[in-house]
This record gives C-alpha cells, structure tokens and sequence, in this order.
C-alpha cells in the first residue's frame, strides 16, 4: 500500500476557511471578477482555489463527483482525509470538479426543481487561465456589464436560460476563482 | 487563545450555512432552507443574522450592528460584543469604516459602497406568509410567479384606507422574479436595497431561512400605475442634527404632549451633529 501525503490543507481551518468563502462569496455574488484564493497545496491535478473551495464548503453532508483525471486515488485520498465526502456519479453530486469537457453534459447534474431551486450542483470548472475577456456578463452582481474567458458561451447561456433552475460554476485556474452563477445573463 | 471556535459556531455548521448562502446568491430572493442552531439569545434577537454573520465574517473584518437604526440599544451592544469577544474582531459604529454591518430594522442612512456587505435580521422571511399559511402552497407560489394574491392585499389596502397601508416589511420584486420580504425595515429604506453596491445576505433563524441579493440587483417595491409606491417619511426635522431627509423617530418627552423628532439612525444623526458643531 503506497502513502499518500495528506499535508496541504488549511494551517488555520477556522480563519483560512472564512477567508475562502469571504473570496467565494465576492466572485459568485460579482460575476466576472477574479479573486485569488492561496495557502493550499493539493495533490495535482486540483488547484489552489479549488482544493480550498472543497475544503471550505464540502463534508460528509454532501458529495462530490470528480470528473475524468481528477477522479484518481491521490484526489480521493486527500479529499476523503479532509473533508469526509463521498464521492458519487454526476447525477448525485452536489459539488463537481474537472476540466469542461470532463465535466460535459451538464444535464447529468442536479439542477434543482421549481420549488426548491437550490438542490443544484456546484461545478468547479478546472481552466489554464481566468482573464476578463471573451464572453460578456450581465445581470445580479454586475454594474453594467462584466467579461469573462468562458469556456462554452452557448452551453453556459443555456444553462443561464433555464433560471430559477440550473448548476452554479466556480472558474478556476491556479489560486485564481471566478464565480458564475446561474442568474448571469451570457452574451449580446 | 479564546475558547469559543472563531466566531462561536463550529466549522460543520458554518460549511452548511456556506452553502446555503451561495446557492442564495445564485437565485436572488429565493428563500433557501438551511439548519438553523441553537444560539445563546432568544429567538427574535437576530439569531438567523447572528449565524449569517458569524458564518461570512473573516478576522480582517470591522464589524458594525444596528437596532432599529441606533448603534447602543441592547440588541445592538450585546451582538456586538458577542463577535468581539468569539470572533476577536474589530467593531465601530461608523458606516463607511465597517466592512459588514449587521442591522435589525433599518438600512443606514449612509449610502453603502462596493465590497461592503450588510447582514439583516428576518422574523418572517415568507412576504405570502399572512395570506396563506401553508408551506406547500407558498413554494408552488413562488415557483409559479403567482403574487396575485398580495396585489389583491395591497389593493384592499386602498379600498379601506384610500392608500397601501403596509408601512414596515413592504413586499419587493426583485429582478430575478421572486417577491421578497426586505425585513421589518420602514418602507422608507426599501428604496435603498435596489441597486445596492454591497452584498445583502438575509437571515431568519426561527424560520430557518437564507436569502440574499447581490450588487446591483433590481429591487422594485410593489405598487399601482395609480398608486405609485412612496417611501413615505414623518414630515418634519431632526432636533438633534436638523436633517430633513433621514428616517426620524418621534420621542415623547414629558406628559403635557411635548415631543420630537430625531433620526432613527444614530450613527448619521452624531457624525451630522459633530460636522455641524
């Protein structure tokens, strides 16, 4: 049996947390802004922001898929050591992670239902780089109007289409995040 | 070292109420249900703003809590003091130094910036509450966009009084299509919730409820073509700081029908009163 190493987590889960969600809470409450989330060194191929995503918001009340090359035992191993969570088929998961074509359909996750919008997956979307660029964002969070390297406009417009349903998206390369939530209107 | 988890509530708790928040995030005004904990103050005194906030505050915070707009009413000293001793933060009683405010009945007077973030206190989260009791029913009105119902309310309201005699926790609609209860704030601050810059979290702690609504966000106040909405406000003047436009208060003070205005807001009633002086 191999020894995983489970260091690289949080040196103050209290604080460091709080910190974490404080930077979440800002990227999914304004669209497009990218904020940086750094302190954690996760086995690859997780990133910063995301492992710290995971470690702040995932337990053993919920459970994750990990989506293609992020589904290996170092992940699990690490992930299960500090958060307790299981990990699930797409169609169960509450939180998601992988690279967007790993991830793809995203009819396979949870999106919620007319009168308990909420039950919805959160995908954490693995990218080379975040840029305020590309696509323009508008709508909740946003003053005017926002840019933001996404992947797949017409997928993500889709998805932001079927509001007050659909899956919520962190966007993250590195220690960087950017939050997408369902209610941003993508394009024109 | 203190000896309370920072900011009192255990790390399980804060991830649920995390959750929560950012699903409350993604569909603005949408009542989302969460866990609500025990907390070591009575139901009725914020413990649904007390768990919001404990759950969002970072040790870099400056904290601010109103009561009914003053900064030194007991609700207001005993919150504060709460996060200073188990959260070890910083507080003040200045709008434009706190980074999160949390406030029971009142939106400050002072315009809120970008980055700030304001916690409110929420008895009832569920506006259709009164009109229909049932749970099952409110939800499917929600999900359907079916608010007929409180427009009929609003309209009864004419027919009897000549105006909309909801005064306090006026209903909203926000951009997203929910209609929301902004909290038991003078309908006076209702105005101030659209397009806020700051973040607005809403917690109810009985009602075991989160919602919220982020920056710029469309909140319009329910109304008529004819019956425009009016934030309406005591026709008068503070006597303390001279202000005509704040919210105001109406003080008795003595048994001969002596009374005054002052500003409910406390904070913007001194810091006016320290400029003018």
């Amino acid at each position: 049996m191999s020894v995983t190493d489970l260091s690289g987590g949080f040196s103050s889960p209290a604080a460091d947390a709080a910190r974490a969600f404080r930077q979440a809470l800002n990227a999914l409450a304004r669209p497009g802004e990218i904020v940086e989330v750094s302190g954690i060194s996760p086995p690859a191929p997780l990133g910063g922001a995301a492992a710290a995503l995971l470690l702040t918001l995932v337990d053993h009340e919920v459970a994750i898929h990990l989506a293609g090359r992020f589904d290996q035992p170092a992940v699990r191993e690490w992930l299960a050591f500090h958060t307790g969570t299981d990990f699930v088929p797409a169609e169960e998961a509450d939180f998601a992670v992988g690279r967007w074509e790993e991830l793809l359909p995203l009819s396979q996750f949870p999106a919620g239902t007319p009168e308990y919008p909420e039950r919805s997956a959160t995908l954490i979307v693995a990218m080379d780089s975040l840029t305020a660029s590309g696509s323009r964002l508008s709508g909740p969070g946003i003053r005017s109007e926002a840019f933001l390297n996404l992947p797949d406009e017409k997928t993500l417009a889709a998805n932001a289409a079927r509001f007050p349903l659909g899956v919520d998206f962190f966007f993250t390369a590195g220690d960087q995040l950017a939050g997408l939530p369902r209610s941003t209107k993508i394009g024109d | 070292m203190s000896d309370y988890n920072f900011a009192y509530l255990d790390e399980q708790t804060k991830r649920m109420i995390r959750r929560a928040l950012l699903k409350a995030i993604a569909v603005p005004g949408y009542q989302v249900p969460f866990a609500s904990r025990e907390m070591p103050m009575p139901y009725g005194w914020g413990t649904g703003g007390v768990q919001v906030t404990a759950s969002t505050l970072v040790p870099e915070d400056v904290l601010k809590v109103i009561d009914q707009g003053a900064d030194d009413t007991t609700n207001a000293v005993s919150i504060r003091r709460f996060f200073e001793v188990t959260a070890g933060v910083e507080t003040t009683t200045e709008v434009p130094v706190a980074t999160l405010i949390q406030t029971r009945h009142r939106v400050p007077e002072t315009p809120l910036t970008e980055g700030q973030i304001i916690v409110y206190q929420v008895p009832i989260p569920e506006p259709l509450r009164f009109l229909e009791p049932r749970e099952t029913e409110t939800r499917k009105m929600h999900s359907l966009g079916e608010y007929g119902l409180m427009h009929v309310k609003l309209y009864e309201d004419i027919a009897r009084h000549g105006e909309i005699a909801t005064t306090y926790a006026y209903p909203a609609r926000v951009s997203s299509g929910y209609v929301m209860d902004p909290s038991p704030i003078p309908k006076f601050d209702n105005p101030k919730l659209d397009h806020s810059p700051a973040i607005q979290l809403f917690g109810a702690g009985r009602e075991q409820r989160i919602y919220a609504l982020p920056p710029w966000t469309s909140v319009q106040s329910l109304d008529f073509e004819d019956h425009p909405f009016d934030p309406s406000r005591a026709d008068g003047e503070c006597a303390l700081c001279g202000s005509k436009d704040s919210y105001l208060d109406e003080v008795i003070t003595d048994d001969a029908g002596g009374r005054m205005f002052i500003c409910s807001d406390t904070d913007y009633c001194a810091r006016r009163s320290e400029g003018a002086a």
